[in-house]
């Protein structure tokens, strides 16, 4: 065999598949993104034919020439395909990237001609495809901004390189020397006493080094959610546990010498268990006489919220016309591309090191050192770059085992998710239940609105709080009304957690409270355009929701007016025609986020000259292709008055500054973006004056380079601004199979300043697919035994090329008084709006009103059906089916 | 994904290898997509070289070893469309194989329409002789088919009168280019007009009409071959729905082959 044309020294083992063993040979471009053939993250070419390798044998390989994206490019430089990617910026996180690459490089014309069928086995998470269809076309989208001109210019991620040629290193892209591998023994139980774990067999598989039970888990329990106040989540989980709360929970953990003898010590392992009885649903969960899953909750209730404003029902009694419906949102998985992973060792200062796929590297830190009683600076927290975040890794799921085993055995461990894993173990989005009551006078004015929230946490709490007031508050505070009243639970239930995701609680809130409105405007014959605009929060106004909310939120910009003008545009435009017979409608929604979090999200920032005369930035930030290294580059650049190619960015790591709470709640450019700019611009401040107040120029910076210049800065997150979006579709869809296409998809987003064109853009497409995703086609099921029956990408449909239509982005003009530069974040709010605009296109359609995500062809069809045994028996069909698999 | 308790592969391997713990592998593309702790050893059919595509009188030999690819580049407009069928891209086509899908039993199996469209049989072959039986018995329920213990998919024979024959053919999905919900291939030769339901039920349903069929008898047919508790009930489409699609299909084929 030859891989990338040299011998391979060591033959692939027997059951190994060619991607790992790819990886052995240190061809870490091959990434595994589900490892069962459908994502296609580690496509390789064999003699010239694409295939994907977690699926092919590795012993087959034996006498062929196996070709990885590390040896695509020839000895003239990058591929084509590689550069059309690069120039494109076809990629975000880039973890599906070089699969891509090695997909697209073997493409015959008549393929190129149809992409959507020849990228069926490509799954990007990030982008919505936009980005890599212009990849394929040659369109070069990145631009080299001149000098001072680099914030606004669409500057290409400093990383590009890395990531087109499968060098970008992610969290296991590195050989760690004597590494253990750890596997988890999981709850085939909802609800379950563990009685006894017998270990004996496990210990005696060959290579065993260590199994772990809850015997040997510390006894504090901790939230696996990471927030700067850790009070903010409720304190209910351990390591490992002698109570176990839903099926997929951790149990036991065995490591060993390989993997194969780590699962094998896994199988071997014996526990009996005392079943408990289980609450699948809220309902069940807060009823009388529920079984309790956490000491000292009543009904399961973590958190619940009663408040009014106003006088809810005087204004029910003004109003001219009162709607009121009930909508559900299911679970959704995050799906990034990289799993959950971590690897840990001890340095040769026996400090604790944990290389991991994190958004917040320093909570997490914070974490661990909590729980194994060590000083903070006895832990160091690295990530490399992150594979996909989307929230789902603000949260500590993997690196609290891994600690615990480097410190028993005192060696290198490594844990890392399998897909399945990801979707029965990891966290989801978190399920809701909204009613929604409104009512407006005849001319559409609110009089009175009212909700009833109830959100699914899963079996532990963590972000389920946080979750349930962030939706409750900026969904309703955009706002003018007076009366409100909202009624809010969040429940446990013996279900995978519900952790963050992208929107955090708006997008499910907003699906009722935009499909709500849309409604009343129909009724009250009000164009839905006029009713936002008649309704809407304007400059000046204060941002009220029922409830104690933090009062640092302020319209520091407001461009929602524009927002809906283009929207208006957008409207009385061309859009596809649609095919005969198919039944074609309108909707928009209307949404807003806070920039950045309640409660303080801090971050520091080191600017140094380096001897080399470039500039270096220490930020905490990870980067899972949100793109804040770039802007961090950009604002750098131009507060040094140099180019961003002078800069060079150390970050994700717990050494580099002192403090970052980390890469979630939109807060990359808002938060640790001013950090940047308030240490750049010391720097530059400190430079000036060393030199005289002469200008920078190279030989100037020449001379001051050997001196180690560096300034501080630092940004804590208040006050904070909103954001605006506002989505519109126009739909077709076909009464007879009820198949939907989206003929037309506009974007207006109010992100103040945009700093990055291209990168701001790509935010917006990929929050659009991915709620598209959850709006048209993504639903984790659990079964009646508690267990998620959808675990893998054949159950679980991710958009692909195929489901994603192009989407026009348009920026409102305005320049925030906060953020740093007049900049607001882009980057979780562009998903909000999507699933009710889509639900009042259809609506417009067909007059029919869909309450319950996802709409799948087989649900539309069923909706359009008349109350007859054809419409909703559909329905039952499947309930009495579920309920009896 | 590794199978890590496989610890030898036999190839190539023949009839009567087989013992327990031991798995034919073709391409390998479902055998490695999924955790199989109950396997040790795996048999390697590919490296027996068997020609992956035999064109005799009486029709097309098609052996479990013929990929994909190669299938769908048969120039059998049929034979690709069901290719095309496959929620797997291009690049598995190069590896996984036309036995591997019929084997795997699933009631979107595209393989499993071909062949029960086109009347196809299998060859089993197991220490004890040989076997044919018609593609459309093959496959039993969701994932499950007749083979017994040992026993192999040697080939898939498409007789020559229905590969000749006109086809008409529809798929439907939740997705674009998804999974197929629903598979309906339609055939009309000289011995009338048969219509062979897949994805959308537990196993394949072939109904024959001796005379073209109007309209209503093929709705009347539908009903009462196909049970509703035939019809799959999982994330693929709800049961009415596939039922729906089922009978819009049919009919769409009828007014094609038919007229």
């Amino acid at each position: 065999m030859k891989i990338n044309g040299a011998e391979p020294d060591q033959a692939p083992r027997p059951g190994q598949c060619l991607r790992t063993y790819l990886r052995d040979q240190g061809a870490y471009g091959v990434k595994k993104g589900c490892d069962t053939g459908d994502c296609g993250a580690c496509t390789v070419h064999v003699d010239g034919k694409p295939v994907h390798s977690c699926v092919y044998p590795a012993f087959r390989a034996a006498g062929r020439s196996v070709t990885t994206v590390e040896g695509l490019a020839g000895d003239d430089g990058l591929h084509p395909v590689q550069q059309r990617f690069l120039d494109a910026q076809g990629f975000q996180c880039g973890f599906c990237t070089a699969g891509l690459i090695m997909t697209t490089a073997a493409l015959t014309g008549d393929q190129l001609t149809d992409l959507p069928r020849a990228f069926k086995g490509n799954l990007c998470r990030c982008t919505g495809y936009r980005a890599i269809a212009d990849a394929v076309a040659g369109v070069v989208n990145v631009t080299e901004p001149v000098t001072g001109k680099a914030v606004g210019a669409s500057l290409g991620a400093p990383a590009g390189p890395q990531v087109v040629t499968g060098r970008a290193r992610y969290t296991f892209d590195l050989d760690v020397p004597g590494v253990l591998h750890l596997k988890v023994l999981r709850s085939p139980h909802p609800h379950a006493r563990v009685l006894a774990v017998r270990t004996e067999a496990a210990l005696a598989v060959p290579g065993v080094e260590l199994v772990l039970t809850h015997a040997d888990a510390p006894a504090a329990r901790f939230s696996t959610a990471q927030h700067e106040n850790a009070a903010e989540d409720p304190a209910d989980t351990r390591v490992l546990d002698d109570v176990v709360r839903f099926a997929g929970q951790r149990v036991a953990a065995v490591v060993a010498t390989s993997e194969a003898a780590a699962e094998e010590g896994v199988r071997a392992l014996a526990v009996d268990y005392e079943v408990l009885p289980a609450v699948l649903t809220p309902d069940q969960a807060m009823a009388e006489g529920a079984p309790q899953l956490h000491a000292g909750v009543e009904r399961n209730v973590v958190a619940e919220l009663h408040a009014e404003m106003g006088d809810p029902g005087a204004g029910f009694a003004e109003a001219a016309e009162v709607y009121e419906e009930t909508f559900t949102t299911p679970r959704v998985q995050h799906a990034s591309l990289e799993t959950h992973g971590a690897v840990g060792w001890l340095d040769d200062d026996g400090r604790l090191v944990v290389r991991t796929s994190t958004q917040t590297p320093f909570l997490t830190r914070r974490a661990l050192a909590r729980l194994y009683d060590l000083p903070e600076d006895r832990v160091r927290v690295v990530a490399g770059r992150v594979g996909g975040g989307f929230g789902g890794k603000q949260e500590m799921l993997v690196e609290d085992l891994v600690a615990l085993a480097v410190l028993r055995l005192r060696r290198p461990v490594r844990h890392e998710y399998s897909r399945a894993e990801q979707f029965t173990s990891a966290t989801t989005r978190h399920p809701f239940t909204v009613t929604v009551k409104v009512g407006a006078r005849a001319d559409g004015v609110l009089t009175a609105l009212q909700l009833r929230v109830v959100s699914d946490t899963g079996a532990y709490g963590n972000h389920g709080p946080a979750v349930m007031f962030h939706g409750c508050h900026e969904s309703i505070a955009v706002y003018r009304c007076a009366n409100m009243r909202t009624d809010a639970w969040c429940a446990y239930t013996n279900t995978v957690p519900a952790g963050a995701f992208r929107g955090y609680g708006l997008g499910q809130v907003s699906f009722a409270v935009e499909s709500a409105l849309d409604e009343l405007a129909r009724r009250l014959g009000v164009d839905p355009i006029v009713l936002r605009e008649l309704n809407i929060v304007r400059e000046g106004d204060h941002l009220t929701a029922p409830g104690d909310h933090v009062d640092d939120l302020t319209i520091a910009s407001y461009g929602l007016d524009q927002c809906l003008d283009h929207i208006r545009a957008a409207a009385a435009s061309p859009a596809e025609p649609a095919p005969e017979g198919w039944l074609v409608g309108d909707g928009m929604a209307a949404t807003m986020i806070a920039a950045g979090p309640p409660g303080g999200h801090y971050a520091d920032a080191t600017a140094t000259l380096r001897p080399d005369g470039r500039f270096e930035i220490a930020v905490g930030t990870a980067e899972f292709g949100n793109g804040s290294t770039t802007v961090h580059a950009q604002i750098a650049a131009d507060a040094l008055g140099t180019t961003p190619d002078r800069i060079v960015v150390r970050q994700s790591d717990t050494d580099v500054v002192r403090h970052d709470t980390g890469a979630f709640a939109s807060t990359g450019v808002v938060v640790a973006g001013k950090a940047v700019l308030h240490a750049t611009r010391g720097l530059q401040a400190k430079l000036r004056q060393a030199a005289g107040g002469a200008e920078l120029t190279d030989s100037v910076l020449a001379e001051l380079a050997g001196d180690g210049f560096t300034a501080e800065g630092h940004w804590g997150g208040s006050p904070r601004s909103v954001a605006f979006n506002v989505q519109w579709f126009r739909v077709a869809v076909d009464p007879g199979t009820g198949e939907l296409r989206i003929l037309r998809s506009v974007h207006s987003a109010d992100a103040g300043t945009v700093m990055n064109p291209l990168q701001c853009r790509g935010q917006i497409e990929g929050g659009v697919a991915q709620a598209l995703g959850a709006t048209l086609a993504e639903h984790v099921d659990i079964g009646p035994d508690g267990h998620v029956t959808t675990a893998g990408f054949r159950q679980y449909h991710l958009p692909t090329f195929a489901d994603v239509p192009r989407t026009e982005v348009l920026f409102a003009d305005t320049d925030d008084a906060i953020g740093p530069l007049g900049a607001k974040s882009m980057s979780e709010s562009p998903f909000n709006p999507v699933a009710p605009a889509l639900a009042n296109a259809v609506r417009d359609a067909t007059g029919v009103r869909l309450t319950a995500l996802p709409f799948t062809r087989d649900r539309i069809w069923s909706a359009l059906q008349p109350a007859t045994p054809g419409g909703p028996a559909a329905r039952s069909d499947r309930e009495s089916g579920a309920a009896s698999a | 994904m590794d199978l890590n308790t496989v610890t030898e592969v036999i190839s190539p391997a023949q009839v009567g290898q087989w013992r327990p713990g031991d798995a034919w592998l073709g391409g390998g593309t479902a055998l490695f997509g999924e955790p199989r702790p109950h396997l040790t050893r795996l048999l390697d059919l590919t490296a027996a070289d068997w020609p992956a595509l035999t064109l005799r009188d009486d029709g097309l030999e098609i052996a479990a070893t013929c990929t994909i690819a190669e299938l769908a580049a048969s120039g059998y407009d049929i034979a690709e469309k069901c290719c095309h069928a496959f929620l797997a891209s291009f690049k598995i086509w190069n590896v996984a194989t036309v036995g591997g899908n019929l084997c795997a039993a699933l009631p979107a199996g595209p393989m499993i329409a071909l062949g029960a469209a086109l009347d196809g049989t299998v060859l089993l072959q197991s220490p004890e002789g040989e076997r044919t039986l018609p593609v459309a018995d093959f496959v039993t329920g969701e994932g499950t088919t007749v083979l017994r213990e040992g026993e192999l998919l040697r080939s898939m024979h498409l007789p020559a009168s229905a590969l000749t024959a006109v086809t008409a053919y529809r798929q439907g999905s939740l997705h674009a280019h998804g999974r197929s919900g629903v598979l309906v291939v339609g055939r009309s030769d000289r011995d009338g007009l048969t219509v062979t339901v897949t994805a959308a039920t537990r196993r394949p349903y072939v109904l024959r009409f001796a005379e073209p069929p109007t309209a209503e008898l093929m709705s009347v047919a539908l009903a009462e071959r196909i049970p509703d508790d035939a019809y799959v009930d999982d994330v693929h489409g709800l049961p009415a729905w596939r039922r729906h699609m089922t009978r819009l299909y049919a009919e769409q084929i009828r007014a094609e082959l038919v007229a």
